[in-house]
């Protein structure tokens, strides 16, 4: 098996008439690896592996997948990627199993359709309509429709949106599932803790470019380099004295007090040094709490997307915090 | 993995489900390098037995496009008082009964309810809702989709067309056809032509709804044209005139003209061509897949 990254993608950019969707996004997928493109509705994240996966031809830019040129070797690049798309793309009347056997028809080496049915729950369903499955269901077949050709490479397009949060997760453990049996994959999301939970690597995408590229704990360190630490002394302690305590830690870039309690600022050994001066002056604490950025966090300082959210004319109706749902 | 597990709020996210060793197995990426076969022929044939059941499943579409004109005939012919009348004062036409006369119609009615009602519909539909898209992300692509739901139709069409005709020969004893070959040859230009109006609506309408409402509109229209209500030659001749210009009023007075022995109707034929030879390449052109 080669190392050669499995997308290579350079540059792109695609304009609808006068808006544009994508304007410089580059990624490069790993063979192996989980990796996320994240964003909000809007930034142009389904324009992006659409280019990718060949059904829309980039208006500047290159893209290569599998060695493959998307827009030039369709063919050859839909016999070895796997795509499921957002919204539900089948007959009402149609059942599942005839649905399964027949995309299988589509590949030259395609997966025993009873075997997925198995691995995605869905073989009691067999028999059932499209139209009589739930969301849940319908989101499996499709994993099952995209993954039937045993692709190299499977682009899941917001997965679970729609699914409660139980067979979110169920889907979780599939696209694990699918990873480790060798799968590439690359998840469109906008769901912070998804990324979180399932990415290798993520692609932070915002107006159409990449904001920021890397491990979930990479871009969380990226946006807040800085770790934040609130202490509140047991008895009450001048400003002044607190503030000297910590005059000579290395690692304090910033402290100040605010409502009786201690803010410190600073990165490195910056807890344990601080506490440690503090114990020196001779204060003692009653509450101490460090603040960990979630990505939600470092998505929001990275991109700006609160800064001014009317920026994206399809802004996602649900409230920012739909993630911690679960 | 069982999506009936209640999963209380807030419980903690569970381990990993276990795989199947089998369905890891069935997941493993297929080795790309050695073989190209391809799988399109099979797909096809898969494809058309697929678009075939689904359309049994329709109970609505299967009755009106299969049995309804079989059905119209023959209440029609046993129930009308007209049935055994001579078609019409015109000598030609007077020699055969009015039922005879009326089986063009029913055969244009055939060909209108496939081709501007079901086709068109189901094909919207399918752009819609995604289907076509969903089909384009695979090595066999859309277009053959396409070729399947047609295949069905045409099929449909047979058969509604032969239930028709043996129904009328049978039940109610109509006459045989004096020109077979005219009769058949003007019923092909007529499938051809109002398929070719159909995918017009198929290509053109944004909506499923939209296909739906333009479909049902040139039905009942070309339905007036082709004398299911009141047969042609009772209309004004304004009305004849204007029929023998669309596709199922041609077809209907040609199929009429080879039924009865009247000199062979060239220009009827030739006006269904026409709409035929312009409509579909148009068609073909404008249409979109998503």
């Amino acid at each position: 098996m080669t190392t050669a990254p499995v997308v290579r993608a350079e540059r792109l950019r695609k304009a609808y008439g006068s808006t544009l969707a994508v304007q410089d996004v580059s990624l490069t997928v790993e063979r192996g690896e989980i990796y996320g493109v994240l964003g909000r509705n809007g930034a142009g994240k389904t324009t992006t592996v659409e280019m990718i996966a060949g059904l829309r031809r980039p208006d500047g830019g290159t893209v290569e997948v599998l060695g493959l040129d998307p827009t030039r070797d369709a063919a050859a690049l839909h016999e070895q990627v796997g795509l499921q798309l957002q919204e539900s793309a089948l007959p009402d009347r149609l059942r599942v199993a005839e649905a399964l056997d027949l995309y299988a028809s589509f590949y030259a080496d395609p997966a025993d359709p009873a075997d997925l049915l198995d691995l995605l729950g869905l073989a009691a369903k067999r028999d059932t309509a499209f139209k009589d499955l739930s969301g849940g269901q319908k989101q499996r077949l499709s994993v099952a429709l995209a993954l039937v050709g045993r692709p190299q490479l499977a682009i899941l397009d917001e997965l679970t949106t729609g699914l409660d949060p139980h067979a979110r997760r169920e889907t979780w453990a599939v696209v694990e599932a699918i990873r480790d049996a060798g799968v590439t994959i690359v998840l469109v999301t906008h769901l912070m803790e998804e990324a979180e939970r399932l990415c290798d690597r993520i692609a932070l995408i915002a107006s159409g470019r990449v904001a920021a590229v890397g491990t979930p704990a990479e871009i969380v360190r990226r946006a807040h380099g800085e770790q934040v630490l609130h202490v509140r002394p047991a008895a009450p302690v001048p400003d002044a004295a607190l503030l000297a305590a910590l005059a000579d830690v290395p690692d304090v870039r910033d402290a100040r007090v605010a409502d009786g309690a201690l803010v410190v600022r600073g990165g490195g050994a910056l807890v344990q040094d601080a506490l440690v001066a503090l114990a020196r002056a001779g204060v003692r604490t009653t509450d101490v709490r460090l603040e960990r950025a979630s990505l939600e966090d470092a998505f929001v300082s990275l991109t700006g997307a609160d800064a001014d959210p009317s920026a994206s004319t399809d802004a996602d109706p649900r409230p920012a915090t739909t993630a911690a749902e679960v | 993995m069982s999506p009936t597990t209640p999963v209380p709020a807030g419980a903690p996210v569970p381990p990993r489900a276990p795989v199947p060793a089998r369905g890891r197995g069935a997941l493993a990426p297929a080795p790309h390098d050695a073989r190209r076969r391809a799988a399109g022929g099979g797909a096809l044939a898969r494809m058309t037995l697929v678009e075939a059941r689904l359309f049994l499943r329709d109970p609505s579409v299967l009755f009106f496009a299969l049995l309804f004109p079989a059905l119209l005939l023959t209440v029609l012919g046993l129930v009308m008082p007209w049935a055994d009348q001579p078609y019409d004062d015109d000598p030609a036409l007077a020699g055969i009964s009015a039922i005879t006369g009326y089986t063009p119609t029913v055969l244009s009615l055939a060909v209108g309810t496939v081709a501007l009602s079901t086709f068109p519909a189901v094909v919207a539909t399918y752009r819609q809702r995604g289907v076509l898209r969903r089909l384009s992300t695979t090595p066999v692509g859309p277009a053959r989709l396409l070729v399947a739901q047609v295949a069905v139709n045409l099929a449909t069409l047979v058969v509604a067309a032969l239930l028709a005709v043996g129904a009328g020969v049978v039940v109610l004893g109509i006459a045989s056809p004096v020109h077979v070959g005219t009769v058949l040859l003007a019923f092909l230009l007529a499938v051809l032509s109002t398929f070719a109006l159909g995918s017009l609506v198929a290509a053109l309408a944004p909506t499923a709804a939209a296909a739906n409402g333009w479909g049902m509109t040139l039905y009942f229209v070309s339905l007036f044209f082709a004398g299911v209500w009141l047969p042609l030659p009772l209309m004004p001749e304004v009305v004849q005139t204007v029929a023998r210009w669309t596709p199922l009023g041609a077809a209907t007075q040609a199929m009429t003209a080879a039924w009865v022995g009247q000199p062979f109707p060239g220009t009827h034929l030739l006006v269904m061509a026409v709409w035929a030879v312009l409509g579909l390449p148009v068609a073909v052109r404008l249409f979109r897949w998503t």
